[in-house]
C-alpha cells in the first residue's frame, strides 16, 4: 500500500508516522524542507520537497502508482485542487481531502470527493464534551 | 450583464475598469484592504472585501444572479475553487479562470470551468511563432465540440508553398478560414487562393487532427520530386 501525503504539518507528520509504523510505503510532500523536522527519527518513508498542485511533481513521485492520496496542507483550496488532480488526472483509487471550511466541504462532498472537515468534527467533539458530566480532573489549586 | 471578478490585482483592476466602461455591472472581490481602497477610489463603489472562495462572501456578492464569473487571482488553486463554487453552488452559467501553470488547463477543463486563460501560453504562443519546431499555435478552443482554432505559419521550405488551397490534402473536418500574408493583410481564401511562404494560416480543426494539420504545412518539399 503506497500512500502519498501532501503537507507535513502536525497532522501530515502524525499520519505519515502512523502508516510508516504499520510498515506501509509513505511519500510525504511539503514545499518547506524544514517541515520534515516534525517526523520522528527512524522514519522510513520518503520526504519530497515540492508543490503538490504541480502535476510534474506528482508525476515524479509516482502518484499514478499510489493507492491513496491525502491532502492536509493549511490551504483548503490547495488541498481541493491537489485531490482533484490525484483523482481525475492520476486516477488514484483512494483520495481523502481535509477542508476546514464546512461550506466548501459540502460542495466537494457533493462533487464526489471524500472530505473531512476538522471544523465541524472538532466543534461536535467540543459540544459533546460540554454535554458530558465533567471528568474527574485533579484540581490544580491546593 | 452582471460580472463578478475575483482578484483585485493588476489583471482584475484593468479588467474591471474596461468592463465598467463598456457599461456592465461589475463587482470585484478582493481580500486585501489596501487594494480594495485603491480600487474604490479609482473605480467607485464596485468592490467587496472578502475571500472569493467563501460561500458567505459569494452569497453577499449576489453570485446567484451573475451572468459571468471571472477568477483572476495569482493562485491557480484559488481561481479553480472560486469558479467551482460559482458554478456548482450558485449555478453561474459561464466561468472564466486565469491559470498560471499552463499544465493546469486539462484539470480545469475536466472540472467544468468554461474558459481558461493562461498568460504563460499566450506569451509562449508569441515566441513560438519564431520557433520552427512549433508552427501550430492554438488560438481558441471552441466550447464543447472538441474543435480548436489554430494558427500555422507557412515556412519557406514547406511543400504547400505555391499550391492552391483547394489542392491541399487537409485532415477530415478541417477548414482554412483566414490567410494573413507577410504584409499582414488578412484574406478569406477561396479554393483558388495560393499559399505563399510566410503566410499565417488560421484554421478550424478537430483537436485530434492538429498534428496532421501541422504536418500539412511543415512537411518540406520532397527531394526526389
Amino acid at each position: 500500500m503506497k500512500t502519498v501525503i501532501m503537507g507535513c504539518g502536525r497532522v501530515g507528520a502524525e499520519l505519515a508516522t502512523l502508516l510508516d509504523r504499520e510498515g506501509q510505503e509513505v511519500v510525504i510532500l511539503d514545499i518547506d524542507p524544514d517541515a520534515f523536522g516534525q517526523l520522528p527519527d527512524g522514519f522510513k518513508g520518503s520526504c519530497v520537497v515540492g508543490n503538490g498542485i504541480d502535476q510534474d511533481v506528482l508525476r515524479r513521485i509516482g502518484l499514478a502508482e499510489a493507492d491513496a492520496f491525502v491532502a492536509v496542507t493549511p490551504g483548503d483550496n490547495r488541498n481541493v485542487m491537489a485531490c482533484q488532480i490525484a483523482k481525475h488526472i492520476f486516477g488514484v483509487p483512494r483520495v481523502v481531502c481535509r477542508i476546514f471550511d464546512p461550506i466548501r466541504q459540502e460542495l466537494y462532498r457533493n462533487l464526489g470527493l471524500e472530505t473531512i472537515s476538522p471544523t465541524k468534527e472538532v466543534a461536535q467533539l467540543l459540544k459533546q464534551a460540554l454535554e458530558r458530566e465533567p471528568a474527574e480532573t485533579p484540581k490544580s489549586e491546593g | 450583464m452582471y460580472i463578478i471578478i475575483v482578484g483585485g490585482g493588476k489583471v482584475g483592476y484593468y479588467l474591471a475598469k474596461q468592463l465598467v466602461e463598456d457599461g456592465n455591472e461589475v463587482l470585484v472581490i478582493e481580500k486585501d484592504a489596501a487594494k480594495c481602497q485603491h480600487m474604490a477610489d479609482e473605480l467607485g463603489d464596485i468592490v467587496l472585501r472578502g475571500d472569493g472562495c467563501e460561500g458567505i462572501t459569494l452569497e453577499v456578492a449576489g453570485t446567484g444572479r451573475a451572468d459571468l464569473f471571472i477568477a483572476v487571482t495569482g493562485d491557480d488553486e484559488d481561481n479553480l475553487v472560486a469558479c467551482q463554487m460559482a458554478k456548482n453552488k450558485f449555478n453561474v452559467r459561464r466561468t472564466v479562470a486565469l491559470i498560471n501553470n499552463p499544465k493546469n488547463e486539462a484539470i480545469f477543463r475536466k472540472l467544468g470551468i468554461d474558459t481558461t486563460v493562461s498568460s504563460t501560453t499566450l506569451v509562449l504562443a508569441n515566441i513560438e511563432q519564431e520557433l520552427p519546431s512549433h508552427p501550430l499555435i492554438p488560438l481558441l478552443t471552441i466550447k464543447g465540440g472538441g474543435l480548436e482554432i489554430v494558427e500555422a505559419k507557412v515556412p519557406p521550405y514547406s511543400a504547400v508553398v505555391g499550391k492552391r488551397v483547394g489542392d491541399l490534402l487537409l485532415p477530415q473536418q478541417c477548414l482554412i478560414t483566414v490567410i494573413i500574408d507577410e504584409e499582414g493583410v488578412p484574406r478569406i481564401p477561396t479554393s483558388d487562393t495560393s499559399v505563399r511562404a510566410g503566410d499565417e494560416v488560421i484554421a478550424v480543426c478537430r483537436r485530434e487532427s492538429k498534428d496532421a494539420l501541422r504536418a500539412v504545412f511543415t512537411a518540406p518539399v520532397k527531394e526526389t520530386q
